[in-house]
């Protein structure tokens, strides 16, 4: 097909600019980290602790990324209530952690203390999910691709303001747990406890639900419905079951990340599930979306870039206040994957039959 | 069917004609340069109260609400015979939330005056909205020293406040940190939002000519909850004190991270009014024992603070929840003395209130007795008696908060 000149002239000019800003945010990223390093302010360990701060920070972007990566996988769609999914999860684990403390159980058992308040808050953020597949997704799974998400941004209000109308718009402070306040030390390098607690855990249970998907037959099914829910049918696979099961699923992870983040950052509160939702979208883009190792690193790349970051790459250009500018890093990095590789870090190629 | 409609509209309108003879006063003739608020016979007097009442913030909100309905409530709920009629907006403590909810109420010709905002931000957003709908707005809890600097341009010609300005807050936390607990390290963090932002430079400018030194004065975003990194980076200058004047939620964040960061372990902390609240201790958690806030000084309010607090207990049933009550109870005081110098009321219970005198002659307040002080208006619109207080919190459990307790205070009063 010929091209007229103008035509050919804007895209010319769209990709110089493109390549220019492609070009200067490397630049950026170069130069700040140069300069930072030169100027030493940062000792080593702290460097260390940037780092371990943003790992048990991604770890929980990465949980609820999941989600979003799994539910995208088999409809196409992108769930925006899985948010609020995690803040239901942080409330569950958050009364259930306020009983057993009051009756005294965590301090005896302190290792249930931690895993009844996960698993309830798993069960808990499972049946909301289910609930509103049921009610919001179902009744729309043929309809055009918008209408699900305009169902799924209504669900997200709804979950948000009836926590509100329930607990108020105030916030909790999670109970300590006192196995977890202190420093380890390992190899010489002092880590909060919670920390890393927090991040095995959210590793262990990313291999659990990796090995659900890739080992048993439930995970096979999933992916078959993945591939295509009309061949799938065919083959004898109930399909509302499985995608019932992968909203539970995902929600599951969702509801133990919210405990975990409650463990951290220690108060919750009825919007806490807004910022790290869309965090968690982000990485699961940058990953590729769909791709469930990919929502893993991206989450962790996030985390990590934003703890990191703004020390690393802004402090050395003369930013003050560079923290400020957190959130910035975060969707930079999204435009700078989109820009390069628009089907995210270990993305699958999208096909016709799925685009 | 037809004939008798006819009928009565006929006696309607003939009614209607022998009422307006009978008044025979001559009507008013409305010549303020802003207009006039006509409140009828039988219309209530509509004032409005807007500020945050959602969110991790709404407490601070709701408790200058409560400050103005026990305000109406001592007139009796009545202004001369007319009911008081109270509309509340949520302004969200953002600048956008402000500018809708002051359009919205600005759009409303049957309010008289205002009373709000209570983050500066609001007001930043939302008051070019009032001023140019010839409203005037008192705040009880904004604190931005720029809301009332001779230089605040055009906008703000209907904004006064009772609160203080931050210009003595931030002096005052300055003083005490240097002289009282003797750091010479300090170092600042705000959100980003007018008050906070305002408020530590403020701080950080009076620490400096005391002799301090400001070693490092970062920022985060409002909705942060990972302070670690931001602490991390603060504690490479080693501040012997650490002073975040925002609210209360990413003021719980900090309190309960800033710990567990190397170097940081034994930093003296210090917030301000925005986070002065039982809900930053529920959550801040234990690190908050033995945190400093400032604050207006509860114990140099005139007695009648004191009847109102048994007033606000009774009939809310529990102490209250911040700072800025009595604040809001004499912004309204204030409102309604002006409007009983300027309303012009008819025979038959009409209202007539010019706008532009009404907000002349709220600035023209002088020596009002109000019960968190002797307050007079200056020409840029600070009507506040600033006195500040440093407070420590003593107990971490947000159930032991009673600031104005006087056998057992939580927190309980440091300096001066």
């Amino acid at each position: 097909m010929r091209t007229t000149f103008t035509e050919r002239f804007v895209d010319l000019a769209v990709n110089a600019f493109l390549w220019g800003f492609r070009i200067l945010i490397v630049l950026m990223i170069v130069l700040g980290t140069f300069f930072t390093i030169r100027a030493g302010k940062y000792s080593g360990e702290q460097w260390i602790d940037f780092f371990v701060f943003g790992v048990s920070q991604g770890a929980i972007y990465a949980l609820i990324a999941l989600g979003y990566t799994m539910v995208y996988g088999i409809l196409r769609m992108i769930n925006f209530a899985h948010g609020d999914i995690f803040m239901t999860g942080a409330f569950g684990g958050y009364f259930m952690a306020i009983w057993l403390n009051s009756t005294g159980f965590i301090d005896r058992n302190p290792i249930l203390g931690l895993l009844i308040p996960i698993l309830f808050a798993m069960l808990l953020a499972a049946s909301i999910a289910m609930l509103v597949e049921r009610v919001a997704y179902r009744p729309l799974r043929n309809a055009p691709r918008l209408v699900p998400l305009i169902a799924a941004i209504g669900a997200s209000f709804f979950i948000e303001y009836a926590f509100r109308g329930f607990f108020g718009p105030g916030k909790y402070a999670y109970p300590p747990i006192r196995v977890l306040e202190g420093n380890w030390d390992i190899l010489g390098i002092n880590i909060l406890k919670v920390q890393v607690v927090v991040a095995i855990a959210a590793f262990i249970m990313m291999a659990i639900l990796y090995s659900i998907v890739m080992y048993t037959k439930m995970g096979k099914a999933m992916r078959a419905v993945s591939e295509s829910k009309d061949n799938a049918a065919l083959m004898g696979i109930d399909v509302n079951r499985i995608i019932v099961s992968t909203f539970a699923l995902g929600a599951a992870m969702a509801g133990a990340a919210g405990v975990l983040f409650a463990l951290v950052y220690r108060q919750i509160d009825f919007f806490m599930g807004f910022t790290p939702g869309v965090k968690a979208f982000t990485a699961a883009v940058l990953g590729g979306i769909g791709n469930i190792p990919g929502a893993m690193v991206g989450g962790l790349l996030l985390g990590i870039f934003e703890s990191v970051g703004p020390s690393l790459f802004l402090e050395g250009l003369g930013i003050t206040r560079a923290y400020q500018l957190k959130d910035v890093i975060a969707y930079t990095m999204l435009v700078m994957i989109l820009l390069f590789r628009p089907q995210g870090i270990l993305g699958e190629r999208i096909s016709k039959q799925k685009a | 069917m037809k004939r008798l409609l006819s009928l009565i509209s006929l006696l309607v309108l003939a009614s209607m004609v022998l009422a307006a003879c009978g008044a025979g006063a001559p009507a008013y003739e409305c010549t303020d340069s802003l207009g006039c608020v006509t409140i009828g016979p039988d219309e209530p007097v509509h004032v409005a109260y807007w500020g945050v009442l959602s969110g991790a913030d709404g407490t601070l909100g709701e408790d200058s609400k409560r400050g103005v309905e026990i305000a109406i409530d001592d007139m009796g709920g009545k202004f001369h015979d007319h009911d008081i009629l109270l509309t509340t907006e949520d302004a969200l403590c953002t600048p956008e939330g402000g500018a809708t909810a002051a359009s919205k109420l600005a759009a409303d010709t049957s309010i008289v005056a205002l009373i709000g905002s209570s983050c500066s931000d609001e007001t930043v957003g939302g008051i070019a909205a009032i001023t140019n709908a010839g409203l005037t707005t008192i705040s009880p809890s904004n604190t931005r020293p720029a809301l009332s600097d001779p230089n605040r341009g055009p906008d703000y010609a209907g904004y006064l406040r009772t609160a203080h300005s931050d210009a003595f807050q931030g002096k005052a936390v300055a003083e005490f940190a240097y002289n009282v607990l003797g750091a010479r390290k300090a170092a600042t963090i705000h959100d980003g939002s007018a008050y906070a932002e305002a408020l530590q430079q403020v701080f950080a400018d009076n620490f400096a000519a005391l002799g301090g030194e400001i070693v490092a004065q970062e920022a985060v975003a409002k909705d942060a909850t990972d302070m670690r990194p931001v602490l991390t980076s603060i504690a490479a200058s080693a501040p012997e004190f650490l002073y975040y004047p925002v609210f209360v939620a990413a003021g719980g964040y900090i309190t309960a991270q800033v710990r567990e960061i190397a170097g940081l372990e034994d930093v003296k902390i210090a917030g301000s009014d925005g986070i002065f609240t039982p809900d930053f201790v529920e959550a801040a958690g234990a690190n908050v024992q033995g945190m400093y806030l400032s604050s207006p000084d509860f114990s140099a309010f005139p007695e009648g603070y004191a009847a109102f607090v048994e007033k606000h207990n009774a009939k809310y049933s529990e102490a209250p929840l911040s700072i800025f009550h009595a604040h809001a109870y004499d912004a309204t005081g204030i409102v309604f003395a002006a409007l009983e110098k300027v309303a012009v009321i008819q025979d038959d219970g009409t209202i007539y209130v010019p706008r532009k005198a009404l907000r002349d002659a709220i600035y023209a307040t002088k020596d009002y007795k109000g019960i968190t002080g002797s307050l007079s208006c200056s020409a840029s619109g600070d009507c506040g008696a600033p006195v500040i207080a440093v407070y420590e919190i003593v107990n971490s459990d947000p159930a032991s908060w009673n600031p104005q307790d006087a056998a057992n205070p939580n927190p309980k009063k440091v300096y001066p």
